[in-house]
């Protein structure tokens, strides 16, 4: 029984980067034909072009027509969970009711409203560089930096207790986890959706400034309990599955090219586009949500009937020749706006502002509190997630 | 209203299509603003001409496609 399941086609990795034989996929073919995981058969678009014409096109590649986790039996229990999946669910939902989920949290993530919380993430990354400092060398970088710092921040922000954080960091890692059965990563996004109801229900007497509080006074009217809990458990994993992912990965890439790393640490403006090409290089998230065709569409060449089940590889993308020369190449110099680590659309990444904010701030701070920071073991990579990332990296300086 | 200058097109910003991504505000600043709601106000219509890399740089990357050049 406990096989270990083949990882598919689009989230083969070879360290950093897209698998060999996925971008070789893009140079051949483009649009691949593969098998998911649940057994299904899927369209995988690699090329640039074709992923942003893709992610442009809601009304012909629907989020919302893609069963949540395919619940594999068909009884009450699981079409109850199906729908409480369901609701509040902006990154599976279309225009329009994604645009009126979308529209009651865009204030919160102006460019603005981020800078008005850049001191409080100063104050929250020098906490733990403190800590780290005072209890290493060594130090686990996933666990004493990467991980916590985003997941403080996005506690905050939300209005969630940082104490609770065992409970749900644990709950977010099992959604994420592909090698798991579908039924218990479904079970996990309920927890998910219950523990963020719990909070909400006991905030509806007196709602605080915070992000949730904010919600509920602003539009507790129009939002069912279900859909504030939707919003408020992926804003939850969202904040913090990502950007730590990034912080340790990027650290990471920045070591193994120490000649760029000298130039950015002499060079402190070099950082917005450092930042930028480190998000292209390494496309933390592998895909985005799988699509389903609303009609018969030409992509690529091909032809794509309606109902076909279409995936976008970020990492073969944001490699392809057509975006850059050199893709392969980490050249921090050339970071630009551009590229699709944080999706294209639509959906594209509501947390950007924060999370480009999240790095400005800690990627200077850690390397200027430990100019010697060393690889003191191996990194261990989180090969079945859906987001690429690793799970523990130990350091010295 | 003034004429816009010679070469720099036009910018249209369609407010009902806006995600409120802010990555206009990222990348052309003079040009492009967020108001309280997230979406995009333009500060000016007719960008200075210094600015038109910037400019056609934010309506290539808005990710909702709400910013429109009228070119010609
Ligand atoms: C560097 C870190 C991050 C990366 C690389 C990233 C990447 C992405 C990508 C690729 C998408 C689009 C997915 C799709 O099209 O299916 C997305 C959507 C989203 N992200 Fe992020 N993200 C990051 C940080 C964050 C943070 C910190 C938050 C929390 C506030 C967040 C919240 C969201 C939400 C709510 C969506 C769905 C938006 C929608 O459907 O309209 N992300 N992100």
């Amino acid at each position: 029984m406990s096989t270990v399941p083949v990882l598919p086609l689009h989230m083969r990795r070879d360290g950093f980067g897209p698998a060999a034989e996925l971008s070789a996929g893009r140079d051949a073919e483009g649009v691949i034909r593969i098998d998911t995981m649940f057994g299904a058969e899927a369209w995988l678009v690699t090329r640039f072009e074709d992923v942003r014409t893709v992610l442009s096109h809601p009304e012909l590649y629907s989020n919302a027509l893609v069963p949540p986790f395919r619940p594999s039996s068909a009884s009450r229990a699981g079409e109850e969970e199906a729908a409480e999946i369901r609701a509040g669910n902006l990154i599976g939902s279309d225009p329009p009711e994604h645009t009126r989920l979308r529209r009651m949290l865009t204030p919160e993530f102006t460019v603005r409203r981020m800078r008005r919380l850049e001191p409080r993430i100063r104050e929250i990354v020098d906490e733990h560089l403190d800590a780290m400092e005072k209890s290493g060398p060594p130090a686990d970088l996933v666990t004493d930096f990467a991980l916590p710092v985003p997941s403080l921040v996005i506690c905050e922000l939300l209005g969630v207790p940082y104490s609770d954080r065992a409970g749900f960091q644990e709950t977010s890692r099992r959604m994420l986890d592909v090698s798991l059965p579908p039924e218990e990563r479904a079970a996990a996004d309920v927890q998910a959706r219950r523990y963020i109801a719990e909070l909400t229900a006991a905030m509806h007497d007196d709602p605080g400034e915070d992000l949730l509080g904010m919600l509920i006074r602003e539009h507790g009217d129009d939002l069912t309990t279900a859909e504030l809990a939707g919003i408020g458990s992926l804003l939850l994993i969202a904040g913090h599955e990502t950007t730590s992912n990034m912080l340790a990965l990027g650290t990471l890439a920045l070591m193994e090219h120490p000649g760029q790393l000298a130039l950015l640490r002499d060079e402190p403006d070099r950082m917005e586009a450092a930042i930028e090409e480190l998000l292209r290089w390494l496309s933390i998230v592998h895909t985005g949500m799988f699509k389903v065709t609303t009609t018969e569409v030409r992509l690529g060449g091909r032809t794509i009937g309606p109902g076909e089940l279409v995936i976008c590889s970020l990492p073969a993308a944001n490699r392809d020749p057509a975006l850059v020369p050199d893709p392969e190449d980490l050249d921090l110099a050339r970071g630009a706006i551009g590229h699709l680590a944080f999706g294209h659309g639509v959906h594209h990444c509501l947390g950007a502002p924060l999370a480009r904010m999240e790095m400005r701030i800690a990627f200077p701070a850690l390397l200027r509190r430990f100019p010697g920071l060393r690889l003191a073991g191996d990194p261990v990579y989180r090969s079945f997630s859906a987001v690429h990332g690793l799970s523990t990296m130990p350091v010295a300086w | 209203m003034s004429a816009p200058k010679t070469g720099t097109p036009r910018v249209r910003a369609d407010r009902d299509v806006c995600i409120g991504a802010g990555l206009c505000v990222m990348t052309a600043e003079e040009v492009f603003d967020q108001d309280d709601d997230g979406l995009v106000v333009l500060v000016t219509p007719d960008p200075a001409p210094e600015t038109e890399t910037a400019v056609r740089k934010a309506v290539r990357n808005c990710p909702s496609g709400a910013l429109s050049l009228a070119e010609g």
